[in-house]
């Protein structure tokens, strides 16, 4: 029982950042009928946001004063100039430098976004999904090669708050036994952030009036249009949302991978196997089909079935998917006619 | 309306002669760009054939495989196999990796054809991922007892292999040195002539190309290519006036599968070596842009965006900045370095960047490749174009 618990607990945060990724990528075939494969390189951009706020916020002034070494020359002491600044708080700000990238994330995410739509994506509409496939296929390559120019290639570690690092015990809200069911708190923090950004997407579509006319026109663009409504306008918008999803999703998953520059295609084909799932053009179906392969991943991992099946957890997925596909062609919670010629 | 023109069979002799031609002498006509070394010309001649394939399958029905590599892999690992048991005879091998890899195909292919646009292209990327884990991780051989692909290390032949045939068929010659070799004749052997290095192996797989090529074009001409054109223009209305085109798509995915089979096959035959990272979604990808940078659908097209990606991957990677130092030596020496610094983000290790940027623009500003673009710069100094407007003008005023 312990052990199908903590199943559960690892499942979540991994089906979180799935989910997350296969939301943001939904949103775009439903409003632009577009099929991005640049948006595991999104997630990627949104984790090295992290990355550069950390190291925005670690950058180091010398003090002025010398120090000697043990070997006995003399080195300038270097503090990070937030300390100087701020104190203490500095300190925690560096601390929660992860959290705090969101303030970055946010904006910059939302630009890019705007940028690609604008700039690229708008002359893809009416192209085959070929081709939308082949060029975002092609930006993806030029914006990991562009990190890897300017990061490097190895990852980058970047840690979590120590308030937040740790294992969490769980087991005395399951009622087993104390220090049986141990957890990382980060990763139970992912999983209530990516809850939380999922809430907000939903509610921001079912009740406000902007999230109404983005659902209509994702059911008839062209109604919605007679209608006196600049549709193209939301859309490029939910673009940039969709966007912003993808890099919060890459920059609080930092602490549990180490970014580095090929990190989205890693999650980019996981994560269009989560959509297909789902059911193209539905919200609902990604996000679960996110959480629901995340738990198989995880429950595929332990011992006990890997005992029976060798091997079983590397191919679940798409052993799942290629069984959903062909026994539900439309995925769990698909539509009809989306994306079927 | 686009004006017609059938391709007669003079005009492919013809084609094919000079194709012909221009492989057989590329010892000769690569030497003066550095480039006519046996491992790279090789490396042409094997990606030009799995692009060639793949293009019977994507340049005719439209239909995007994200998932050859696993072909190419499962080619290499039925070659290595087939040098293992049976000896290093590279004709067995190509026979056998065709064959095992044209049966997967038909697998994959039944299944992932009952989709089609997206669908199709996540289902075969799954299916490939799925071979690649299950050869990375060796999972069937664990499953069975035996070391089927051996892991990450990769499958090589051994000395102790049993290579039954190699005791037949070159009685008296030594084959301990475990290279392939084609009745005796290793195909490892490089013949020096004033300078030119005219290799065995490169050869061998020349001449599976020729075959290979001239087969592609056969299927191109032929009604059943006419039918696979029919259906990447629009399979709704082949299907309503009662046409199944399943079986035509089938038959290009196994067609297709088969060549990749064999260009993997082939990449054994250079150097007996399989390893799993041949089939990664990664090297899928590549080929797609190889055929889309040559141009897809076209016939010499996919030979063209192989040679090009493999010779600027050689050339390119290799390049650091005293290179680029000599390459600009033109450039006035003030700006020299920015220009410099600038350039050397695009070679070397970031020379993906370059291959990202290039096949962006091509996707964008010209879908038909390299060929197309040729095409239209031949129109414009032939004034052929205008002429067709003059026709079509003409046309329309009839009616």
């Amino acid at each position: 029982m312990d052990a199908i618990i903590l199943q559960v607990l690892n499942g979540l945060e991994k089906g979180g950042a799935y989910a997350l990724i296969a939301l943001g990528l939904t949103l775009i075939f439903g409003t632009l009928g577009v099929v991005n494969f640049a948006h595991g390189a999104l997630f990627m951009l949104g984790a090295f946001c992290a990355v550069i706020m950390r190291s925005l916020l670690t950058y180091e002034v010398a003090t002025g004063e010398v120090e000697a070494t043990a070997w006995g020359t003399e080195v300038a002491v270097t503090t990070p100039y937030v300390t100087n600044l701020f104190g203490d708080f500095g300190n925690t700000l560096i601390d929660w430098a992860v959290p705090v990238s969101i303030l970055l994330t946010i904006p910059v995410m939302l630009i890019v976004g705007l940028v690609m739509e604008r700039g690229l994506i708008r002359h893809f509409y009416k192209r085959p999904h070929a081709e939308q496939i082949l060029v975002t296929f092609g930006l993806a390559i030029v914006l990991a090669e562009l990190i890897k120019a300017q990061f490097g290639a190895n990852p980058i570690p970047v840690p979590e708050p120590a308030a937040l690092g740790g294992m969490a015990d769980f087991s005395g809200i399951f009622g087993s036994e104390p220090g049986t069911i141990t957890y990382p708190m980060w990763r139970f923090v992912y999983f209530l952030f990516s809850a939380f950004i999922i809430l907000v997407v939903f509610c921001f579509l079912k009740f406000t009036t902007f999230g109404m006319v983005v659902r209509a026109g994702m059911e008839d663009r062209e109604t919605v249009g007679l209608l006196g409504i600049n549709i193209g306008k939301r859309f490029t918008f939910m673009f940039a949302v969709s966007a912003m999803i993808a890099g919060l999703a890459g920059a609080m998953y930092t602490p549990i991978i180490s970014p580095d520059y090929n990190i989205g295609m890693e999650f980019l084909v996981l994560s269009f196997v989560v959509v297909v799932v789902g059911g193209m053009g539905s919200l609902g179906g990604a996000v679960s089909a996110g959480f629901l392969l995340g738990l198989l991943q995880s429950f595929s991992a332990m011992n006990e079935v890997k005992a029976i099946i060798p091997g079983i957890d590397q191919i679940i997925i798409y052993l799942v998917a290629i069984i959903v596909l062909l026994v539900r062609p439309r995925g769990l919670m698909g539509r009809k006619g989306v994306m079927e010629t | 309306m686009k004006i017609l023109t059938h391709p007669t069979s003079s005009v492919d002799s013809t084609m094919m002669f000079i194709f012909v031609a221009a492989v057989l002498t590329m010892p000769i006509w690569l030497t003066p760009i550095g480039a006519a070394y046996p491992d790279l010309m090789q490396r042409f001649v094997i990606f030009g054939l799995f692009a060639t394939g793949f293009n019977i399958l994507f340049g005719l029905t439209g239909y995007l495989s994200f998932g050859h590599a696993a072909f190419l892999g499962i080619g290499s690992y039925t070659a290595v196999w087939s040098f293992k048991l049976l000896g290093m005879n590279p004709i067995p091998a190509a026979i056998f990796a065709v064959v095992v890899s044209g049966v997967f195909a038909l697998i994959i292919g039944y299944v992932s054809l009952r989709r089609s646009g997206i669908y199709f292209s996540i289902l075969t990327l799954a299916f490939a991922q799925m071979c690649y884990a299950i050869a990375y991780s060796d999972l069937i051989g664990k499953f069975l007892g035996i070391n089927l692909t051996n892991g990450e290390t990769g499958l090589r032949v051994l000395a102790d292999d049993p290579r039954i045939m190699d005791g037949v068929l070159t009685s008296g010659i030594d084959t301990s040195a475990l290279t392939v070799n084609l009745f005796g004749l290793d195909l490892t052997h490089t013949w020096v002539w004033n300078g030119f290095q005219f290799n065995a192996g490169f050869y061998f797989c020349a001449f599976v190309l020729i075959i290979a090529s001239y087969i592609a074009m056969r299927i191109f001409r032929s009604p059943f290519g006419l039918m696979l054109k029919a259906v990447k223009t629009n399979q709704n209305r082949l299907n309503y006036t009662g046409v199944n085109t399943k079986p035509y798509t089938l038959a290009a995915f196994v067609i297709s599968g088969m060549y990749a089979g064999l260009a993997g096959a082939l990449l054994c035959i250079t150097d007996p070596l399989a390893g799993a990272e041949r089939m990664q979604w990664t090297a899928s990808g590549e080929v797609v842009l190889m055929v889309i940078l040559g141009g897809m659908g076209t016939l010499m097209g996919p030979m063209l965006g192989a040679g090009i990606i493999k010779f600027s991957e050689q050339k390119f990677s290799t390049w650091g900045k005293p290179e680029l130092h000599e390459f600009l030596a033109f450039i006035p020496d003030g700006i020299r370095d920015t220009v410099v610094s600038v350039a050397s983000l695009f070679v070397g290790s970031g020379w993906h960047l370059t291959l990202g940027l290039v096949f962006m623009l091509i996707v964008i500003f010209l879908p038909g490749g390299i060929v197309e673009g040729g095409r239209r710069i031949l129109m414009i100094v032939t004034g052929s174009n205008r002429r067709n407007r003059q026709i079509q003008a003409a046309a329309q005023a009839a009616e």
